[in-house]
């Protein structure tokens, strides 16, 4: 391999490590949920995206209301903005579409949860209109070369975000008296409940923390891309959930693995497959390879890479 | 006593109430039908539009939309007649959302509803599978920005375009890209869709026979937003230019992505990707860019003031193909009146004799049904702006006249001279 393919290496693994980021924060969302509820909240994705666009129009209202503010600064407060809106969002979403069917048969919660994704993808399209909106470059664009590959300051930003909150979540959920009742709450409801564990409060809990999560990965999705659009929650659910899953469903660390494996599963393979394959399959079956990794993973190990967690039912 | 007494108010409520609700009703038809002389029947019609309406290029869908409402709203307040009757149209304007599955459900609704038009669609994906319903039920359709060359090579009597094809848009950017660039390597991505693929495919020939070698042939899907694996293999292959055959939903991100990867190389598109929206979307990585249009500059068309009066009527920027659906519903108006009919069995033959005086300019159709003098315009972008670099083909040049005197030329079609008037008649109403 010569040095120019070294690099090009590189760049695929940098950029399969920043999509990976991404996937693992939503990821969290997902599995969180899973764990203690047994459901899929389908819906997640659509509050990433709300998270996006609420930080649009917030950064587009300071830059009208205060516009000497430098641009890192009006990224920031647009987040902090956008967080509260997203975990308003979700404590919503649970007590209205979820909590009046907690014990009724799995399929009914999980149809709930598609109708939930739609009406979000509707309301935002109502309120944001249909147009892809062009997200401002409020960190620098211009690239720096590490070793040969080009990164950005967004990039890097997305990657040290998404660590530091994923470090933060497992500092919660291992080390406090919260996270306990978080894991005890997804072991067994009803024996939680027995112990003195506010069941309806930590699940309200976790639908809130995935909500503010979500929320931090809208935004960074959308300063990487830079667009934003009502549409843009429902390939990256499926695919954050896919990774969830790849990890093991109800494992934390396994969303973030997942989520890290299928980007860079998405980078490799669309910058290779096509080599790979002597040109008989081409960039665009980019996803196709990242959902067969998954039914492979699957085939061979139905509980994920990691092993499923998920509360027992009694 | 009381209840006579309550009986008769309530009755002379509902008196008044009759009286006064057929007080307002008088006004509504006024506008019509105000003078003395029994007021002429009405004709009324119904043309089908068909665009994404939601989705990633729902703004261009929209803009279509609009340019062919903007038509038959100042069709309807000139007043053509027919057959001796006032011509109403009614615009159907229905959303494919870009999907050719949807397309063509829309389009059986289309002709269930017996249209006697269609303007549409406006993804070639979406247009070429419709094409074969419409013809099967013998409503002529008029695509404003379908370029994919198939669609008139199908044979469908009903299947008409009025801009330049991708076999024409093909070949230029190809030879621009070699020739004037100086490219001796380029990299080609599609979104996979017809147009994309089918206009890729056309530059990548054009290209190679023009000397240039094809260093890279990428896909994509019209969806996606992340291009950041193909870009880095192409980075790889070094190549003079890259091509994407695509909408701007996706050139924008992509340009920007090709920024952030350090790819520093010419990016050209296709018409798909040569509009405002783009400029919006890759932000400073919109500098240097090289697109094509099928059709003529705004600036050059033969109606200068359409782009004021869209903007008055929509408060929108024409985005690109607004002229054409506007001409669109032009010349089916004008086959209806040539024929004195508006039955699409009686003035589908009278499309072929096409002369129209567009906006676009002027409108014949040769026997496949794709426009004669279909002109290409090359773009560039520079300080966020389009700028025209060249017009390839074209009819020769009118003498250049001032808007007010386009309108009032006294050629055959009617329809040029009440539409500068139109635009006062809407004010006025307004």
């Amino acid at each position: 391999m010569s040095a120019m393919d070294l690099e090009i290496l590189l760049q695929q693994v940098l950029n399969g490590l920043v999509l990976g980021s991404v996937y693992s924060l939503v990821a969290l969302g997902y599995t969180m949920v899973y764990g203690v509820l047994g459901l899929i909240n389908f819906a997640h994705g659509e509050v990433v995206m709300i998270g996006a666009l609420t930080a649009l129009s917030v950064g587009r209202l300071l830059e009208i209301l205060l516009p000497g503010l430098p641009g890192p600064v009006v990224i920031l407060l647009a987040t902090l903005a956008a967080v509260p809106v997203c975990m308003a969002l979700g404590f919503v979403i649970e007590r209205v579409a979820y909590r009046p069917l907690r014990y009724a048969p799995r399929l009914a919660p999980l149809i709930t949860a598609i109708g939930v994704s739609i009406l979000l993808q509707h309301i935002a399209m109502l309120i944001w209109g249909r147009n892809y909106h062009s997200f401002p470059q409020y960190l620098p664009s211009e690239p720096f070369n590490v070793l040969g590959a080009s990164l950005t300051v967004v990039q890097v930003v997305i990657v040290v975000v998404a660590v530091a909150m994923m470090a933060g979540l497992m500092l919660l959920v291992h080390r406090t008296r919260l996270g306990r009742a978080m894991r005890a709450t997804a072991e067994n409801q009803s024996i939680a409940g027995l112990m003195g564990v506010d069941i309806n409060a930590i699940i309200s809990i976790t639908f809130i923390i995935g909500s503010a999560l979500g929320a931090v990965a809208g935004v960074m999705v959308a300063a990487n891309y830079g667009v934003a659009h009502y549409y843009m929650g429902f390939v990256l659910g499926l695919k954050a959930f896919t990774a969830a899953v790849l990890g093991g469903i109800g494992n934390l660390g396994g969303a973030v693995l997942g989520g890290l494996l299928l980007g860079m599963i998405e980078s490799l393979g669309a910058g290779y497959v096509g080599d790979l394959t002597g040109g008989v399959l081409g960039s665009n079956y980019q996803d196709v390879f990242a959902f067969f990794v998954l039914i492979v993973v699957l085939v061979l190990r139905p509980s994920g890479l990691m092993g499923e967690r998920v509360a027992e039912r009694a | 006593m009381n209840r006579s007494r309550v009986a008769i108010v309530t009755l002379a409520a509902l008196a008044a109430l009759g009286l006064a609700g057929c007080g307002k009703e008088e006004p509504k038809p006024a506008p019509k039908e105000q003078a003395a002389p029994p007021p002429p029947p009405e004709l009324s019609i119904k043309i089908g539009h068909v665009a994404p309406l939601t989705g990633n290029i729902a703004h261009l869908g929209k803009d279509n939309e609009n340019g062919a409402r903007l038509a038959a709203e100042e069709i309807n307040a000139k007043g053509v007649m027919i057959d001796g009757k006032k011509l109403k149209i009614e615009l159907m304007g229905e959303d494919d959302q870009a999907d050719p599955k949807t397309g063509t459900v829309v389009a059986q609704k289309l002709v269930d509803a017996k249209v006697n038009g269609v303007v549409g669609h406006l993804n070639s994906g979406t247009t070429i599978p419709a094409s074969k319903l419409y013809s099967d039920a013998g409503i002529p359709q008029i695509s404003p920005s379908a370029t994919n060359p198939t669609y008139t090579q199908q044979g469908f009597k009903t299947a008409y375009r009025v801009m330049a094809n991708d076999v024409q848009q093909g070949k230029v950017l190809g030879e621009f890209a070699v020739h004037k660039l100086g490219a001796k390597s380029i990299a080609i991505i599609d979104d996979r869709t017809a147009y994309g693929q089918g206009l890729a495919d056309e530059v990548e020939k054009a290209a190679k026979a023009a000397g240039a070698k094809v260093v890279a042939r990428e896909f994509t899907k019209n969806d996606a937003t992340d291009f950041k694996a193909i870009l880095t293999k192409i980075k790889g292959r070094r190549p003079d230019a890259v091509f994407y055959g695509g909408m701007d939903a996706q050139a924008g991100p992509m340009a920007k992505q090709m920024k952030q990867l350090g790819l520093k190389t010419r990016f050209m598109s296709g018409d798909g990707g040569c509009t405002p929206e783009f400029i919006k979307l890759a932000g400073d990585a919109a500098e240097g860019f090289y697109c094509s249009q099928a059709g003529l500059p705004l600036d050059r068309m033969a109606d200068k003031t359409f782009a004021e009066r869209f903007k008055k009527r929509f408060n929108a920027e024409v985005q690109i193909y607004s002229p054409y659906s506007y001409d669109a519903v032009g010349v089916l108006v004008d086959a209806m009146k040539r024929a004195n009919s508006v039955d699409p069995a009686k003035y589908i033959a009278e499309l072929p004799k096409t002369s129209y005086k567009g906006v676009s300019g002027n409108i014949e159709f040769d026997d496949k049904g794709d426009i004669k003098n279909g002109a290409i315009t090359l773009y560039d972008i520079k300080g966020d702006k389009l700028n025209v670099i060249e017009v390839i083909g074209g009819a020769p040049a009118a003498p250049a006249a001032p808007a007010a005197d386009a309108g009032k030329a006294a050629e055959a079609p009617k329809a040029d001279a009440p539409k500068a008037e139109a635009p006062k008649a809407e004010a006025a109403k307004k």
